[in-house]
């Protein structure tokens, strides 16, 4: 009971919050939002014993990620967005289809009432230990994407670096 | 024990609201911050299901979502940088050089 009053109050903080991330005028208060919702989804992710993924995403999303977004929105101008319209032309249309979207992938996940149609839960125990278990799989299942990533961060540095370049020679 | 539904039902409309905001606002930044709110949706849906079947491995594919963002976050701010360099503006309707 407990368990499902959380998981309400998180969910509703992080659907609201989202909302507020794509309605507000100035892109400060965007990035506040949306670091509301990264909170709520990290206790969303602890409400789920992901204790790694929960850390991961306060230090990594929170604390590297949004500084990095505020950084950016106090480098570009915002006094002139603050008099600007802040949806596109073609906000109607959009927002018929993102409903669109919303139905059809509840109809598909509702199907008539019986829910999700997963496959049935397999008879394991659950890891005990969540971040010796993840430590694990990464270093030993996962070994290869772990160095792919390794290198995607690698470009994805000088290509941040190249382009925020004051000219390229 | 809170049913995998609703965490897939959480997501979706994550997700929706972040489509939502990449496909109506004219702010680059926001359009950015959007797709954190997509990703994040997606971070959702693989914790839910790698508890619901008990493995790891979910949780191991968000850490790589998680890497992703870092780096598309990396490379479109230097790019918003660029752009507004060059172009003065932020504004993703004006920005139609490839438009004739």
């Amino acid at each position: 009971m407990l368990e499902l009053i959380t998981f309400i109050i998180l969910s509703v903080v992080a659907l609201v919050s989202a909302v507020f991330v794509i309605t507000r005028r100035n892109a400060v208060h965007s990035a506040i939002w949306l670091t509301v919702t990264l909170f709520a989804v990290g206790g969303i992710f602890l409400l789920q014993h992901a204790e790694f993924l929960f850390a991961v995403q306060i230090i990594l999303y929170v604390g590297g990620i949004m500084v990095l977004f505020l950084f950016v929105v106090m480098l570009v101008d915002i006094d002139v967005a603050l008099k600007q319209a802040r949806f596109a032309r073609q906000w109607p249309v959009a927002l018929v289809t993102a409903v669109l979207l919303l139905a059809i992938v509840g109809y598909a996940l509702y199907n008539h009432g019986k829910g999700l149609n997963l496959p049935a839960r397999p008879m394991v125990n659950a890891p005990a230990q969540n971040t010796q278990a993840v430590g694990m799989a990464l270093y030993q299942n996962y070994m290869l994407p772990v160095e792919i990533a390794s290198v995607l961060l690698l470009v994805a540095m000088v290509g941040a670096v190249i382009m925020a370049k004051r000219k390229l020679e | 024990m809170i049913p995998t539904e609703y965490y897939i039902f959480l997501g979706s409309g994550l997700f929706t609201i972040g489509v939502i905001g990449v496909l109506t606002r004219r702010n680059v930044l926001i359009i950015l911050m959007s797709i954190e709110l997509i990703l994040n949706a997606v971070n959702i849906n693989l914790v839910a299901l790698s508890q619901y079947f008990k493995s790891v491995d979910g949780q191991v594919f968000a850490i790589f979502v998680i890497t992703d963002a870092a780096a598309e976050a990396a490379v479109g701010l230097g790019l918003i940088i660029a752009l507004f360099r060059n172009k003065e503006t932020v504004n993703a309707d004006e920005i139609d050089l490839l438009k004739w």
